[in-house]
């Protein structure tokens, strides 16, 4: 009855069509006729699984009809191909085994739903994050798995009925988390779209990183234009509600419906103050701590904006810095020490997390970083050059010529943690220096580098770095520049090997350590909301092309920095995919739920009460049938936890999608021989 | 041999939750947090909700040890799933001690949708207790 087993081939053409005609006989018998479709996820799984072998394990399996490998099963060219297999060959169930169903299980459905199969006939069997890629230390092991796998979903199938997802309310709110380019640029987006918007921002200020910076590459537009263009249209939308010093505490609910709590930290100054007094409470402050605003090269006041003209245009008291001495409440009638934090409650169909990044902070020691005082990092760097007017560059009083700028400080690791680029530093820092050199009288920049990474258009700032005379050598990873100290002079060296490895020497007044991105070190929110961070650290996206915004928790997408290093055009594109998934996912009011709720036998339910004891959601009512009290299932209220289950002593309720009828077969399958 | 050893390998059959415990046991796969490959999931939608019976029928057909991925207190479904969970896992053990079997061969942790290590450290210290049972 199987193929000719002689004719085995692994070329994926003629696993395509190796379908058995001689098992049509065979076949009349089954209520099913399932189709396998086994994914080479060009390598991800076949480097790893046999899939040849699953396939030809499998076909022989009670029911199955078809089954084929290919090489990409999401591909359109294979989508268009199962659903004429599901017409021409009348398959009633199918079965992919691909990449998780986190990924595509929506994908198939919908396959199965242009082929005018209902879309719960269809099962999906993960062999590649839970198989291929765990097993990748054990091949035979991981394809014996994955023939296991692959029989229980084709179990699970033939059990399958055609099924109604259920309808529920999706709230039409989506609560945006971080007000920096990204969320801001986010809650715009969404609240033009029409939907509700909550923005909330742990800082007193909006803007995040990017109000940090001036001049902007390569609009030359500043980050805080920037920023007052996004806040202006956020003042605009009367959708959008923006907290800030605000932070979420606690979260329940899911997709559709998320609850909130929402702590508001107060700034101890009121609304409707006047200015002039509080510029005086400012100036009589005696309190100064390292301005992390500016990378702590500056000094700010307990009470405090971080620059004139900030948004919200109203400063807050660093309250665990204040000494409560009192002199700014003599002269300024808007402080009140008598604000509490507030919370408060809110719901949201939807969350979009923008919550940015933190500049690496180099170890002590790390090319002088700490221990020689002329050496600082590029984000300090860029407010140096800020800060400082005239023709002359300075530093600590002391006038600076020779800027050596070290790259990928905490990048391209290849020892350390940090092993990705960070994408916007090489960009950052040569737009600075020519900046620096621009603006400053006999600027000379020295570029230590491991390859620059200009891409797109941002070469033209090489271009431009490298016509202006900035000098740029390079080493490999394991051979960096060294930075000592010399008759009291910083001295940069470096083995240039694009001059056959010269030993070159720069005498530095300053020492630029081009810094890139780290994950925030306060992952508070990413703990709370459960978003799984990757290898990187950054949080996760469950595909980088095809599903980039969205997480493996449903309603919660990522959008920004947070995600990854990316400049704030990146960020900015990102914002605007992760607002219309957002949006996608709260704007018709409702989504569509799995139709998974619990289910009575009326024979077997001997009403007892238990069942109503367990379910959160009070789903079951008891009630008189053919003379006899059986618990009945509210369908509109049941979320199809199964709790019910295992509570029933006499074994009346099942679960659609899991019975125990699909459940003991799967597992019978799984321990098939 | 153990009729549930499968190439002398321990069997283990994990009841994981849709929503939470399955996401890190892909990421273990994403990341590469190898452990045996004789071990098998099935997705829950809450790990409240596996009923004993399938722990029972599990252990019968063959496998070695059923692992719960418990949802703990991330739940999306209640507060009550940690306490209903560690109920069901207490009054399977009985029943196994009962039927004379050995009830450390049922074990439950929470695994939360980013504990993809721990997961990987309690199937491997599972596959550990089981190996060292007669």
């Amino acid at each position: 009855m199987k193929q000719d087993q002689s004719k085995k081939s692994d070329n994926i053409q003629q696993a395509k069509t190796s379908v058995s005609p001689v098992r049509e006989d065979s076949k009349v018998a089954y209520k099913k006729r399932i189709g396998v479709y086994v994914c080479h996820c060009g390598g991800n799984i076949s480097d790893y699984v046999d899939v040849e072998k699953v396939r030809q394990v499998v076909e022989n399996e009670e029911g199955v009809f078809l089954a084929k490998t290919t090489m990409f099963a999401c591909a359109d060219s294979n989508q268009k191909e199962m659903v004429e297999d599901i017409v021409t060959q009348k398959l009633d169930g199918v079965v992919v085994a691909s990449c998780s169903p986190k990924l595509h299980l929506l994908t198939f459905r919908a396959v199965t739903e242009r082929a005018g199969l209902n879309k719960y006939n269809y099962v999906h069997a993960n062999i590649r994050e839970q198989v291929s890629w765990a097993h990748s230390d054990n091949k035979q092991g991981a394809t014996e798995k994955a023939i296991r796998i692959v029989r229980s979903a084709i179990a699970k199938v033939r059990r399958s009925q055609a099924l109604e997802p259920i309808k529920v309310e999706a709230v039409r709110t989506v609560a945006v988390i971080g007000a920096g380019v990204a969320g801001m640029k986010a809650a715009v987006k969404l609240a033009k779209s029409g939907v509700l918007v909550y923005l909330i921002e742990r800082e007193f200020f909006v803007g995040g990183r990017v109000a940090q910076w001036d001049n902007l590459c390569i609009s030359d537009e500043t980050g805080k234009e920037l920023i007052t263009r996004l806040y202006d249209d956020i003042l605009s939308h009367k959708n959008i509600t923006l907290f800030t010093g605000a932070e979420v505490v606690e979260k329940s609910g899911s997709i559709g419906n998320f609850s909130l709590k929402v702590k508001i930290t107060p700034r101890y100054i009121r609304m409707q103050c006047n200015k002039g007094e509080l510029q005086k409470a400012i100036d009589v402050c005696p309190v100064e701590v390292p301005d992390k605003f500016n990378f702590n090269i500056t000094k700010r006041k307990a009470i405090y904006h971080n620059y004139p003209g900030e948004y919200p245009q109203l400063p807050a008291i660093d309250i665990e810095n204040c000494t409560r001495c009192g002199e700014c409440e003599k002269v300024c009638s808007s402080i009140d020490f008598n604000q509490k934090p507030e919370y408060l409650d809110i719901r949201a169909g939807s969350i979009l997390l923008a919550t940015g990044f933190d500049p690496y902070e180099p170890k002590k020691g790390e090319f002088g970083y700490g221990e020689i005082d002329n050496v600082v990092t590029l984000p300090q760097f860029k407010r140096i050059v800020h800060y400082c007017n005239g023709d002359k560059l300075q530093f600590k009083g002391r006038n600076i010529h020779n800027i050596a700028y070290i790259y990928c400080v905490g990048s391209r690791q290849v020892n350390g943690e940090n092993k990705y680029c960070s994408r916007y530093c090489c960009t950052s820092n040569i737009y600075t220096a020519i900046d620096a050199k621009k603006r400053f009288k006999d600027i000379n920049n020295f570029h230590f580098n491991r390859g620059i990474r200009t891409y797109g258009k941002q070469e033209i700032l090489y271009d431009e770095s490298s016509r202006l005379g900035d000098i740029y050598l390079q080493s490999f990873e394991d051979n960096p520049p060294e930075v000592k100290v010399v008759d009291g002079k910083t001295v940069v060296s470096i083995n240039d090997i694009l001059t056959q490895d010269k030993k070159l020497e720069v005498e530095a007044d300053l020492v630029v350590l081009v810094t890139g991105m780290v994950p925030r070190k306060d992952n508070s929110i990413g703990n709370l909301l459960k978003v799984p961070r990757g290898r990187d650290k950054f949080f996760n996206e469950i595909h980088m092309k095809l599903r980039p915004v969205e997480t493996v928790i449903d309603g919660i997408t990522i959008a920004g920095a947070g995600q990854g290093p990316k400049n704030i055009v990146e960020s900015m594109t990102s914002a605007l995919a992760a607002a219309t998934k957002s949006f996608t996912i709260v704007a018709s009011g409702e989504l569509a739920l799995e139709p998974t709720i619990a289910k009575v036998s009326k024979d077997d339910c001997e009403w007892c009460g238990k069942c109503d004891d367990a379910c959160p959601y009070d789903a079951f009512t008891p009630k008189e049938i053919d003379g006899k009290t059986v618990a009945v299932v509210n369908k509109s209220v049941c979320k199809g936890c199964g709790m019910c289950l295992p509570v029933c002593p006499s074994n009346a309720i099942q679960l659609t999608g899991l019975s125990d009828d699909e459940v003991e077969s799967m597992i019978d399958a799984l321990m098939e021989n | 041999m153990n009729s549930g050893k499968l190439n002398n390998s321990v069997k283990i059959l994990v009841f994981s939750t849709e929503k939470i415990s399955d996401p890190a046991i892909d990421m273990a796969g994403l990341l590469k947090l190898h452990y045996p490959p004789t071990v098998y999931t099935i997705t829950v939608p809450c790990s409240s909700a596996v009923k004993p019976r399938w722990i029972m029928h599990a252990l019968e057909q063959g496998f070695d040890g059923v692992f719960i991925a418990a949802d703990g207190t991330d739940c999306p479904y209640g507060e009550t799933c940690t306490e209903k969970t560690g109920k069901l896992v207490q009054e399977t053990q009985d029943k196994m001690k009962e039927l004379g079997m050995d009830p450390a061969r049922l074990k439950m942790a929470a695994i939360c949708s980013i504990c993809s290590e721990p997961f990987v450290k309690h199937v491997k210290s599972f596959v550990e207790t089981l190996n060292g049972m007669s």
